[in-house]
């Protein structure tokens, strides 16, 4: 009885075993890439269209690279930390990719990279992730990101904000570093300017229920800068009309985003106006800008109107590990070490521009300050009144003067 | 022994209301508009988590059914609400077909699933974490992850003048007044009618119950299909107020259970106490400390845990 059973065990062993030897010898010519984006949680939406972002740049190369075929293997996070680790090492240690493509969000980017100094022997790459620490504190040596942070892409905005006559303005933001990180860009600008912050609100993420925040707005404000994403910024906008609110809103990055633009409600149209900085816009109008937009509507039949940011992020980060297998003929032996030399040295022709990496493996680039407008099939677009050609993660200060300020938190800078 | 321990618990409850007091008489001085504000904001959010949790309490209470799909529930109740509505034109009919469609989805949960295992509340948790996963996946399949918002009728949307903050939505306090009907209407239903009766007797004695004559399964996939319709109902007010998106399942179950867990599990008048604690400290949080307003909640619960483990007002 005993040795049946043993037989039988021993029989879905081998079998097993065989079946991983067939599958590893298949493997030779292709490439594994993990693609971890935010398929669940409050950022869903974000999420799908990032995978949109991923998949338009394999199509241009056709599925190969380097004369490999390039494999995408899933995986979803729920914009936490730990959700994105768990993730990552299932595709790691499970699925043994090769490569890593991820994650979405500020604070899963730092606990990805973190994770990655685990995994000497995979190369990441990030999604669309925008914390500062991330490649600011501590980097990396195998992670690399080539999207700006979200300090980076604000930081132009506060002076122009305060010019355009806004000197006192609250902070509606999520709690996490992403905002952090996009406050302090604004903020660095604003503050110089001499426009004052009395009051910020760090609110959870997931939260739906903006009407107590709302009634703490103070009243000698003359705007409001809003980071808030996807559902929450949708929620925010509906509650702050239906409370009557008459201010207008400086806008973080994500929150004029096409996840949020092309939400239908009654608030949509106050929205005309609002000033953001981001790293592209809807209506960039350059020949490579307006490709992209034409390739991403044909690919896609449910996508938006425009690419939103986190497609377009995960586009150029995947485009920069195709052309690196493509310059390296596939070669990821010797622990990577040709490939990642390959993405280093990259000159990456992005839709929006030129974008380089620092010696912490991060983004140098440009950034654009935007304006709502209604274009002429009524929808809400973003278009350009100012691009900055480079900023880099100092935001183009000096060294000395970033460092005084520190990294952005709850608390710094600080302008009441 | 037993005066020694009400005395406790009377200091306490004196201390929590001394400190609530001081709160309340600087928060007033320093805005009295906003403290009201914030306060009846609290109230409402209060009836929503009311309205969702007292399903939940109702099934778990009577018939000892630990159902994590209540969330799910939820979430259901608050697409089909948004569909029909939508197909419709109607908000009305959203309602109708959001909470007996998901009346009937609770039916056949209790006849398909818990009748099977009566009495094993470690296999019905594990049995209701797997279907409330895949609920939450079939209904990603069908609705997709894009926000979805419920209007209410036009009359329901805009503010109202009330005394002292000035405009206040008039969906809000729809929401107050409706959920205490509904309440209401649950404990009348439950103490005043026939099926009130079985339903109680059928808890403390279900063998007695269907000796005389009546047939007990029908009785409790009954109560079972009532609470699953609030939780559908609740789905479709709640989608009204705040957005539909995948993940407010959890949100809600989440907040059910701490709800009955402050309030005590199976006592209506219990689920209102917790509803009211953990939504007026929700919003006070977001409004005076929105960095740290999240742990009040888990204070509170880890508090009423460490000294009532049976909740406020739960039976021991």
């Amino acid at each position: 009885m005993k040795i049946t059973k043993f037989r039988r065990v021993l029989t879905v062993v081998s079998t097993l075993t065989i079946a991983g030897f067939s599958f590893s010898a298949q493997a030779e010519d292709e490439i594994k890439v993990g693609l971890l984006a935010t398929l669940e949680g409050p950022f869903t939406v974000l999420g799908q269209d990032a995978i949109r972002g991923a998949e338009l740049a394999l199509m241009e190369w056709k599925g190969m690279a380097g004369g490999k075929k390039i494999v995408f293997v899933k995986g979803s996070s729920n914009a936490q930390p730990d959700s994105a680790v768990n993730a990552t090492r299932k595709l790691v240690e499970q699925d043994k990719v090769d490569l890593m493509i991820g994650p979405l969000s500020g604070s899963e980017g730092v606990a990805v990279k973190n994770y990655s100094r685990t995994q000497p022997q995979i190369t990441f790459i990030n999604g669309s992730s925008g914390g500062q620490e991330t490649t600011l504190v501590d980097p990396s040596p195998n992670f690399f990101r080539f999207n700006l942070d979200g300090a980076q892409v604000m930081a132009p905005l506060g002076s122009y904000a305060y010019d355009k006559g806004f000197k006192r303005t609250m902070i509606i933001a999520e709690d996490y570093s992403f905002p952090y990180s996009q406050v302090q860009g604004f903020m660095s600008g604003f503050c110089k300017a001499g426009g004052k912050v009395p009051k910020k609100a760090w609110v959870p993420v997931g939260n739906k229920d903006f009407s107590s925040v709302i009634a703490s707005i103070p009243e000698d404000v003359d705007s409001i800068l809003v980071v808030l994403a996807g559902a929450d910024a949708v929620n925010f906008m509906r509650q702050y009309e239906q409370a009557g609110g008459d201010k207008p809103f400086i806008a973080g990055s994500v929150m004029v985003d096409q996840t949020v633009l092309s939400y239908k409600g009654k608030r949509r149209d106050a929205l005309i106006g609002t000033l953001s900085s981001g790293w592209t816009a809807d209506k960039l109008d350059t020949p490579e800008w307006n490709k992209f937009v034409a390739e991403y509507r044909k690919s896609f039949d449910d996508a938006f109107p425009a690419p939103s940011f986190f497609a377009f992020a995960y586009y150029s980060n995947v485009k920069a590990m195709l052309e690196a297998l493509d310059q390296v003929n596939g070669d990821l032996s010797d622990g990577q070490a040709k490939f990642r030399n390959a993405l280093q040295n990259l000159q990456l022709q992005t839709p929006v521009g030129l974008i380089t990496l620092d010696e912490n493996r991060h983004a140098v680039g440009p950034a654009f300050i935007t304006e709502i407008i209604k274009n002429d099939e009524g929808d809400l677009v973003s278009e350009v009144v100012q691009t900055v050609p480079k900023i880099d993660q100092k935001l183009n200060l000096s060294a000395a003067e970033f460092d005084a300020m520190g990294i952005g938190s709850r608390e710094s800078p600080s302008c009441p | 022994m037993k005066i020694h321990k009400r005395k406790v618990s009377a200091i306490v409850y004196l201390i929590v209301l001394a400190l609530f007091a001081t709160f309340a008489a600087w928060a007033i001085t320093d805005n009295k508009n906003l403290f009201v504000t914030v306060s009846m904001n609290g109230l409402t959010i209060a009836a929503l988590y009311f309205l969702v949790a007292i399903g939940f309490t109702l099934i778990f209470g009577l018939l000892k059914n630990v159902n994590l799909t209540h969330g799910s529930l939820y979430l259901l109740g608050a697409y089909l609400g948004y569909t029909v509505a939508d197909l419709s034109g109607s908000w009305l009919v959203g309602v109708a077909v959001g909470t007996f469609g998901v009346g009937i989805v609770g039916f056949l949960l209790q006849v398909l699933v818990f009748r099977h295992m009566q009495n094993q509340e470690l296999q019905q948790a594990l049995v209701t974490i797997a279907i409330s996963v895949i609920l939450a996946d079939l209904m990603l399949w069908g609705w997709g992850s894009d926000i979805y918002q419920l209007d209410p009728p036009d009359w329901m949307y805009g503010a109202v003048a009330i005394p002292v903050i000035g405009k206040y939505s008039i969906y809000k306090l729809f929401i107050l007044g409706f959920s205490i009907s509904v309440g209401l209407g649950l404990w009348l239903l439950l103490n005043k009618t026939y099926l009130g009766v079985m339903i109680r007797a059928g808890v403390d004695d279900q063998q007695m119950l269907s000796a005389m004559g009546v047939n007990v399964h029908v009785v409790f996939a009954l109560t079972f299909a009532i609470g699953a319709a609030i939780a559908g109902l609740s789905g479709v007010i709640g989608g009204s107020l705040m957005s539909i998106t995948p993940g407010e399942d959890t949100r809600y179950l989440l907040a059910s259970l701490v709800v009955v867990i402050v309030g005590g599990m199976g006592s209506i008048i219990g689920t209102a106490l917790g509803a009211i604690l953990i939504g007026l400290s929700e919003q006070y949080g977001l409004a005076y400390a929105p960095t740290y307003g999240v742990i009040f909640t888990f204070i509170i619960m880890a508090a009423v845990l460490i000294a009532r483990p049976q909740g406020l007002l739960g039976r021991e």
